[in-house]
Order: C-alpha cells, then structure tokens, then sequence
C-alpha cells in the first residue's frame, strides 16, 4: 500500500483538499503537486478541478504540464481519474464561456451545456443516481442506481460510445462515467460523495 | 433523478452552536464539533455552517474549525459568516469547505461576488438571501437581519443570477425559528424567476412542512435548524417520510 505514489494535480483554485483527505482516509499518502518528476514518478493521478473548461485548460498550460500529463496517460498508462472538471480537461475540446477550447484529448469527445428545458435549473447540483452500463473494476462494491454528488452545468459527450461506462438522468440522460484502459472520468465528486464516493476512490486506488 | 436536498444547517456564535427566532433571541442548543460528528454519523446530504456574529463584530475567519469540521465531512460543506475578500474565500476553501455563503458582502459591493464567481465557478458561490415581507414589499436584510437595505427584491435576485451566483439560500426572517412552515409564496416566487437552484429556509417545523414546500415549488433543498434542534426528528427522518410520500430522496 505504502509504495503507491498518489499525485493529485493542483489545480490551485478550489478544494483541493478534500480529495486529498479522501486519498488519506484508506491510509493512503497523497501529494498535490504540478511537478513534472511528480507527475513522471506517480503511481496514480488525480485531476480535480472546479471551474470552467478554458480557465482549467489555461492552468494546466500556465503549469506547463499538459505534455507531461499526456505521457504519463498514454505511453506510462498511469492510472488517472479525472473529477468534473478534471474529467471534462480529458475531452478533444470544450465549449463553456461561449468559445472553444482544446482539451487534453485523452478520451475523444467534446463538452457541451447540458441539454434541459425550463424546469430545470442549471447548475445540476445534488444528490443523483448513476447506471452502471458496463461491468468495471472502478465499481467494485458500488451497487447500480447509487446517489453520488454532482455539482456541473456541462456534460462529456464521447465519441465513442465504448468510452461510457455509467450514465446519470437530469432532464436527458448525460455521461456520469467514462472509462478508457487505465483513464477513468466521473462527472461526480466521489470526495464528496459520502461511503460509496470513498469506495470509488478506492477502486481507483487499487487499480 | 436528482434528489430534493435535506440540509441541516448550524449557526453559530463564539464557537457555540445557537438557534433564534426571527434572527433574535439566540439561545445556545450545544457544540459545534459534537454536532457535525452526529450528522457525519446520519450521513446528511450536506451541512450548511454559518458564523452569525463574525460580520457584525469583525471578526476573523476560524479557519481552524472548517478543517476540523472537514476533516469529519466526506459530504459537501458550505461555510459562511464574515467572508468581505477573494483572499477569504480562497482560505475557507483552502480549509476543506467546498462552498462559501455570502450575505452581507454581497449587498454591499455585487462586483466582489461576480468577481468570486469567476475565480472560484459558479459552483462554490451561494449567497444567502434573509428578507422579511411587508404588506407587498420583499425588503433585503444584511448582517444578520440587522440592516435593511435598499435594494429591490426581483432585481437584486435577478442580478445574482446574471453575475454567476451559483444557489441561492432564501431565508425568511419573519419565518425563522417560528416552526410553522416556510413562506410557500415568496419561495415559490423567486422560484419561478430564476434558473438557478434554491435552498429554502425558515419555517420548518414539521414534516407537513416540508411535503407542503416540495408539492408547491421546485425547491431544490430544504433548510432547517429548529427541527432539528428543537425536536428528536432527524434529516434521516425527515427522508424517509418524504419517501413515503413519494419525493425522490437519497436514504
């Protein structure tokens, strides 16, 4: 257990902090860092995020570690699991702000408002369920129909549908969880997600 | 489906946890700590914590009791009471809160939050709303409900959610810590103008209460303190009667 290095990407606005107590809480040691040898020597990767599509993608390119974070992902396969906007910043481009922004283009797909009609209010904020569409390692122990916390007013829209291991309902169905070898996304905050949130960070964790 | 929120929420003064009426009469119902380790144990959906005397006496921002808090809350926390800076914001979330409530702040200097708004997102930013009704006249309410403002009700809200604001927390003074019922007709109101989620507050008393509210409006979340404080029913109780009567709850 202790020989995982646990890097949670920092993304230096918001609370980073709390998936950083999650990590710790199954006795984990986490660090949060944007160091190139950190992100290089990682065992695991977090991408949290709160935000918007273009002020994340201006961090991660301010930190200069996008090419880092590309090569960890794709040549190491790292495990990497992308929270709400972290989870978005692995998408081919994003559209909040009214512009487009590239994005990290781990997992095709693009970001867009999420569809609804006037009885819903934007943000999605609160407790909703996901449905597991595929049989995964990240759901060990995790029932189908589980209420997770989600706090976002734009959704994943992959490109290929294989990508999509969990859905969610507001309004339309949208894409809660994605899933492509060793990267994971989930449109949730599993840190803030009670039990089974800390369950999802530990699969990821033991992954 | 996305549930209907159940909120405890715990107001504060000199590190005791208080409950009034009308934003009066504060009486003290116990410890802070005791009491989010108590919801951490029920599992709540979310806990709103409120530092009712740190505007009013200028006081620091107990940076040290929202980690503590956090380090016991894997669900969401929101802090608020005395935040006038984005240097505050970025502390108390920094500290492990993932939202921060905003009330007098806002009436104050509006370009401060839409400031915040775009730092932090939409998503850390609630500004809490207390009013009270006279005769058809909403009046907006800073510092605890001790400096009415001048502001128009409808155009104040509508500006909140044109600058990013995330939620609102509407709170009735009037209604507050009377336990009998929430004021159905200004929630359902500023409902129907905004696009943007609504914690309702003030008033709960009973479950009744509550299924009134839920059955009337939209309301994305339910306050309450006195119901809790006051009686032995719980959030957990309050979800499973809801439940029953078939509104979509997490239990």
């Amino acid at each position: 257990m202790n020989n995982k290095k646990i890097v949670i990407i920092d993304s230096n606005i918001g609370n980073v902090g709390s998936v950083k107590r999650a990590v710790n809480h199954f006795g984990y040691q986490a660090i949060i860092s944007n160091k190139h040898e950190d992100i290089n020597s990682a065992s695991h990767l977090i991408l949290p995020g709160v935000g918007s599509f273009d002020e994340g993608m201006k961090k991660i390119h301010d930190n200069q570690i996008a090419d880092v974070l590309i090569e960890a992902t794709t040549i190491k396969k790292t495990p990497v699991l992308g929270i709400c906007l972290g989870m978005h910043l692995l998408a081919t481009k994003g559209y909040e702000n009214n512009k487009e922004t590239n994005g990290l283009n781990i997992i095709p797909g693009l970001v867009k408002k999420l569809k609804k009609n006037s009885e819903f209010k934007l943000p999605h904020i609160g407790w909703n369920q996901i449905i597991i569409k595929e049989k995964n390692k990240i759901f060990k122990n995790i029932l189908d129909n589980t209420d997770f916390y989600f706090v976002h007013s734009y959704e994943f829209i992959c490109e290929d549908e294989l990508n999509i291991i969990g859905i969610s309902n507001y309004c339309s169905e949208f894409t809660s969880i994605i899933n492509q070898n060793n990267v994971y996304g989930v449109q949730f905050h599993p840190e803030k997600s009670l039990d089974h949130g800390l369950q999802i960070i530990k699969n990821f964790l033991e992954i | 489906m996305l549930r209907k929120r159940i909120i405890p929420t715990l107001l504060f003064k000199d590190n005791k946890l208080v409950k009034g009426i009308n934003f009066n009469s504060w009486r003290t119902v116990g410890s802070i700590m005791q009491s989010v380790r108590i919801y951490k144990l029920r599992k709540v959906d979310e806990l709103i914590l409120l530092d009712i005397s740190a505007t009013n006496l200028g006081k620091r921002i107990d940076l040290d009791l929202i980690n503590e808090v956090a380090n016991e809350c894997f669900m969401p926390l929101t802090f608020g009471g005395g935040i006038k800076t984005i240097e505050d914001i970025s502390c108390i979330l920094k500290s492990g809160a993932d939202k921060v409530c905003i009330n007098t702040a806002s009436i104050n200097n509006l370009r401060f939050i839409e400031e915040a708004c775009k730092i932090f997102g939409s998503q850390a930013i609630i500004i809490s709303v207390d009013y009270k009704r006279k005769g058809k006249i909403i009046e907006i309410w800073s510092n605890s409900g001790q400096v009415k403002s001048n502001l128009v009700f409808e155009d104040y809200l509508k500006e909140l959610e044109s600058i990013g604001v995330g939620e609102i927390i509407l709170t009735s003074i009037d209604k507050d810590g009377t336990m009998d019922g929430y004021d159905i007709e200004t929630i359902t109101k500023v409902n129907k103008l905004l696009n943007i989620p609504i914690i309702a507050s003030g008033g709960a008393g009973n479950f009744e209460n509550m299924l009134d509210l839920i059955k009337s409006t939209n309301v994305s979340a339910l306050a309450a303190a006195s119901i809790y404080h006051f009686t032995k029913k719980t959030p957990l109780d309050v979800k499973k009667y809801l439940k029953e009567k078939k509104i979509p709850v997490r239990l």
